[in-house]
Parts: structure tokens; sequence; C-alpha cells
């Protein structure tokens, strides 16, 4: 038992027990006011800062997704337009054809008609013609046969065949 | 449940179960706390172990050294025997100063060549006035002592002109210094002023009339042998100390070393301060990020499961326990000036840190806790009267009672298995006699020592942290919110 008899540390001393205590305390009071509440600020202050980029970043990415997904809408609208003009413009386009064509018909048509028209309007006019000639001829014929004493029979037919032969229709 | 069987003390209370289990859906806090909890008892254990072992080698070789020790007391006795014994002493001291060691009135020199570890370890853990370098450098510190009738007496330990093993070769208004420790002469008589000793002081273990052993202390001068008081303990003599004719309040090895890593730290804090605060904005370095890891580790799982939504108030304490505690059982790893010194493992240390974690936690109780401690809802009146309520204020008196003494004992008990293996060499080697067997304990000492010395790094974290989380569970039980719960309403 030799050592335990003097095993002092284990016998709390007056002495120690105030140092500890004045220098614990001190301790304690300039550490909380010069170290743990700067670095504690600093580490809150980080935290948060940290804390922000990162919402920041997911805002960011939202943005960057709600764009995309703008840009994807617009793009769909944009394709839909372009086939809903090209649509358009096909229809357009089979529209005028169909409108020309029924244009170009008529015109057909009319110009068809007015040729006919013209085309019976000549040959009435050549029929008139026809006619004044004809009865002119006739005229001239009996004027001519009137002239000429009417010989013979035999003359006189060769005579008229003469004059048809004469008469050029034409 | 795992919490109960690892904290036997708390298997008393289905209060504090029950709070284990309302916290226990922190899931990684709680984990990590129920893991060091059971590496924790596990140490403990190991710690037990250790010092059965080294304390039974330490007591084998106690035995061996009193056996080498007999007759050497024995030859004392016979005056014509004497003087060889005194001569081959002086001539292994190599002291050759005037007086000193001629003769004492004392009788003869009793502190023996035989090495004696359990002696040595317990030399080494203790405090001391005067900080023992190597050889006979000493580091001198301020001394301040009060003797009751007599005053004080202030001064440094170089007054006492300390030679080898710490010892004074004069006396100063009546106060020597013993093995780096100052004692004072129990003779009121004797003269002020320096006194030269004839000898070194010596002690020897008595029986007093009530069956204890105690050790006396005494010293030869003026051709007078005088017995010596040591420096009066609070401890009531259970320890035995007890309050003796002086008081001492100078600043010994221990405080200084807490000076010194109090200064070092607050010196380290505030760079890290500073270079936070100067580098807002920008990612840490150097200092700070070995800081700020330790602080967000309290605070995040230590404070704040433990504490809860007060926690910042609460922080700096914690935080101050932690790195104090800490700073000073790394610092006495180091095995030479400035470190060595056994800081965290002297109980007068360790009660005062208990003792503040004590009184935040019982000032800042509130109405919830002292209710649940002193009249727990929902029990019988008979049985609260009987058992609860006794149970809860010895509880109220335990936790810091354990709290000092599982520091005390995990530090003091790490220095003295190193201290111990230390031994190895010279008990092989027969005190320096024997080269041979120094070798032989030098190759069992070294690994030996290593190996504790790692292990030791290991529980300078590990005790510091625990005695901050259990400061943070006190605190946190005693400011616990009233919470619906239908255990015991």
């Amino acid at each position: 038992m030799l050592f335990l008899a003097d095993f002092s540390v284990i016998r709390p001393e007056p002495g120690l027990l105030i140092w500890t205590t004045i220098i614990f305390l001190l301790f304690w009071f300039l550490m909380s006011r010069f170290a743990f509440k700067p670095i504690g600020a600093a580490l809150k202050q980080r935290e948060q800062d940290i804390q922000d980029a990162l919402d920041l970043a997911q805002k960011a990415r939202q943005e960057v997704s709600n764009l995309q997904a703008e840009n994807e809408k617009l793009l769909a609208q944009a394709r839909e337009e372009r086939s809903a003009i090209l649509k358009e413009a096909k229809e357009a386009k089979d529209e005028i054809i169909a409108e020309a064509k029924e244009r170009a018909n008529a015109e057909y048509k009319r110009k068809v008609e007015s040729a006919m028209q013209d085309i019976e309007n000549q040959k009435m006019a050549a029929l008139v013609d026809l006619k004044n000639k004809a009865g002119q001829m006739a005229i001239e014929i009996a004027e001519k046969v009137l002239q000429r004493e009417l010989g013979n029979k035999a003359d006189q037919e060769q005579f008229a065949q003469s004059l048809v032969n004469q008469i050029k229709l034409n | 449940m795992s919490e109960k069987r690892c904290f036997p003390y708390f298997f008393l209370k289905n209060k504090f179960a029950g709070f284990f289990k309302r916290k226990s859906h922190r899931t990684f806090a709680a984990d990590l706390k129920i893991a060091f909890l059971n590496a924790v008892m596990i140490s403990l254990r190991k710690y037990c172990i250790a010092l059965i072992f080294s304390g039974l080698s330490v007591y084998a070789f106690a035995q061996h050294g009193s056996d080498h020790q007999e007759p050497h007391t024995e030859a004392t006795q016979h005056p014509t025997e004497q003087a060889p014994a005194e001569g081959a002493h002086e001539a292994e001291h190599g002291v050759s100063g005037g007086d000193m060691h001629a003769e004492c009135p004392c009788g003869a020199h009793e502190e023996s060549e035989v090495f004696n570890a359990g002696d040595n370890a317990v030399h080494h853990i203790a405090d001391a006035n005067a900080i023992h370098v190597i050889g006979d450098i000493y580091v001198h510190l301020p001394v301040m002592l009060y003797a009751p009738g007599h005053g004080w007496t202030i001064t440094t330990t170089a007054a006492f002109k300390p030679e080898h093993h710490g010892n004074g070769a004069i006396a100063k208004d009546g106060y020597v210094l013993v093995h780096g420790s100052i004692m004072r002469i129990q003779d009121p008589s004797f003269p002020a002023g320096e006194v030269a000793l004839q000898c070194d002081p010596s002690h020897e273990v008595v029986t007093t009339t009530d069956g204890k052993e105690k050790t006396v202390y005494k010293v030869g001068a003026n051709n007078t042998c005088y017995h010596l008081d040591p420096k009066s303990t609070v401890d009531g003599g259970m320890m035995g100390g007890g309050i003796t004719s002086f008081y001492d309040f100078s600043i010994t090895r221990n405080v200084f070393t807490m000076l010194l890593t109090a200064i070092l730290l607050f010196w380290l804090f505030l760079k890290v301060a500073r270079s936070a605060a100067g580098n807002q904005g920008k990612a840490p370095r150097g200092l700070q990020n070995f800081i700020e890891p330790l602080y967000t580790f309290i605070r995040d799982e230590v404070a704040k499961p433990n504490i809860g939504r007060n926690y910042e108030r609460y922080m700096p304490y914690l935080l101050s326990a932690f790195f104090f505690i800490l700073g000073l059982n790394l610092i006495g790893q180091i095995p030479f000036f400035p470190g060595s010194a056994n800081v965290t493992g002297n109980i007068s240390v360790t009660i005062v840190l208990a003792l503040i974690t004590f009184f935040i936690s019982t000032f800042s109780a509130n109405r919830h806790f002292w209710e649940h401690t002193l009249w727990m809802p929902g029990v019988p009146a008979l049985l609260k009267i009987l058992v609860l309520t006794p149970v809860e204020i010895l509880g109220l008196f335990l936790k810091p009672f354990t709290l000092l003494l599982r520091l005390f004992a995990n530090i003091t008990a790490g220095h003295i298995v190193i201290l111990s293996f230390v031994s190895l060499i010279f008990i092989f080697g027969d005190a320096g006699k024997s080269v041979g067997g120094s070798i032989t304990g030098i190759l069992a000492s070294v690994p030996l020592t290593l190996f504790m010395m790692a292990l030791e790094l290991l529980v300078a974290f590990l005790q510091a942290f625990i005695f901050t989380m259990l400061s943070a569970v006190y605190i946190g039980t005693a400011i616990e919110d009233p919470h619906p719960h239908g255990d015991h309403h």
C-alpha cells in the first residue's frame, strides 16, 4: 500500500481547484467571445451561402428546363403552323388551279361559241352573197340569153352549158 | 433494447429509456452515439484489465523491491555497518556537498537505490511545484503558500535549491521541497529564513492507531529530525490527505500546463477565427480545415441531437470543455517538457469541469425536469417517496461524479500503464546495474509503450468527446421540453 498512500492525484487540492476554475472560466469566456462566436458566425454564413448557391443552381436549372419546355412548345407550335400554312397553300393552289381550269374552260367554251357564231355569220353572209351572186348571174345569163337569139336548141344548150361552165363557184 | 444494455445506469430509469427511445428517430446521430458509448464501455473494460495487470506487476515489483530493502534497513540499525552503506550510497550519486548526507538525524537515508515501479509511476503522475526537465535542470515556478497563523510565503521553487530527485537543499521559512512538492516542517519553532538541510527528506509508511497506513515525511536540519506536513487537501482524510498546517496556492506544474494549453488553444483559435472572418465567401484553408470539422462535429453530433433547439446557448461551454480537455490530454502525452503533466488525470481538474457541467445543467433545468426528478407523475406516491425520488436525487449528484471519475480514471490509468512499461527498463536493468537487463527491458518496453501511446492518443480524443457528449446529454435532459407521451402519464 506504499504507493496508494502517496497517490496524490486522487486528492482534491484547494490550490489546483481554484486555479483550474479561474483558468477554465477565463478560457471559456475568451474563447466564446473571440473564437467561437466569429467561427460559428462564419460557419453559419458559409452554410447559408452554400445553401443559397444550391438554391440558385436549382432555380437556374428549373428555369433552364422551363425555357426548354417553352422552346419545345414554340417549336411544336411553329411546326404546326408550318404544316397548317402548307396545307392552306396547297388548298389555295388547288383552288386556284381549279378556278383557272374552270375559267379556261369557260373561256374556251366562250371562244368556241363565238367562233361558231362567227362561222354561222360568215356562212350566212356567204349564203346571202351566194344568193345575191346567183341572182346576179341568173340575171346576167338571162340578159345574155336574151341578147343572143336563140337559134336552135342545140346551140342554146351549148351556150347555156358554156355559161354554166363559166360560173366558177368561188 | 441495446441502449439499456450498454447503459446500466440508465436502466434504473424508465424515463431515460423513454428518452433514448424518443430520440432514436434521429438515426445517424443516435447510431453514432450508441456506437461511441459501446466503444467506450469496451475500452473501459480493457482499461480495467490493463490496469489490473499493471497493478499486479507493480505490486509484484514493489514486493521485489521491499525484499531487497529489508537487509538494507536492517543494516541501518547496526551503527557499525552503517558507514560503508552510506559511503556506497554517496559514491553512487556522486554527491560531494559539504554537510549534506554527512549524518542524518532522521537515521539512514531510506530512499534506496532499489527501483520501485509503483513509487515511480505515482511520483510522475503527481502534481509538482517545480518542473523537472532533465538531470538537475528545473523550470522554476512561482510558489504561493499560506499557513494559518503564519501568513503568506511567496517565492519561487528556485529558493529551495532543488537538486537530484526534486529534493530541495534548503528549507525556507519552514518549507521544504520534497520530490518536487512543497512540504512544511511541523515544528512551529523551526527558524524562519533559509536553513540548510542535513540530508534529503525521507519517508516511511507507518500504521496509525486506527489501522490505516500513512506516509510520514521527515527531514533533518540543525541536528534534529523534523516531521513534515504535506499540503492541505480537501478529501476529508478519505484518500490519505486532509487539512494540514498550510495551503498551497502555487502555480504548479499542472497549473502551468493548463495556462500553456489555454494560451496555445486561444492563439490557435484566434488564428482560425481571423482567417474564417477574412475568408468570407471563399473556401476555408489551413487550420480552418482542421478546427471547423471539430466545431461542426460538436454542433451537429453532440449539441443539436442532445440539447435540441436551444443548443446555441450551450455551444461555447461544450466547445470550451471539449477543446480544453482535448488540449490537456494531448499535451499530457508529450513525454518531456513542456508536456508530461498529468492534468486531466488529476481529480481536482476533473472536479471543476464536472461541477461546471453540474451547475449549468442544474441551473438551466426547467419545471418539467424538476417535476420528473422530485415527483414523477404517474407513479404511486409511496413508490415515489421510498424509491424514485431518492434515486433521482442521488442521480443528480452521481451524474457529475461519474463524469469526473471517468475522465480522471482513464487518463491516470493510461499514464500509469505507460510509466509501468517504461519502468520495465529499470526493473530488468536492476536500476542501472545490469546493462544486458536494460537492453532486454528496452526490447520489451518500447513496443508496449508505443502501443499504449497510440491507444492513449485515441483515448485523448475519446474522453474529451465523452465528457462533452455526456455534458450535452445532462443539459439536454434538464431543459427538455414537456412532450406528449403515453409511457408514464
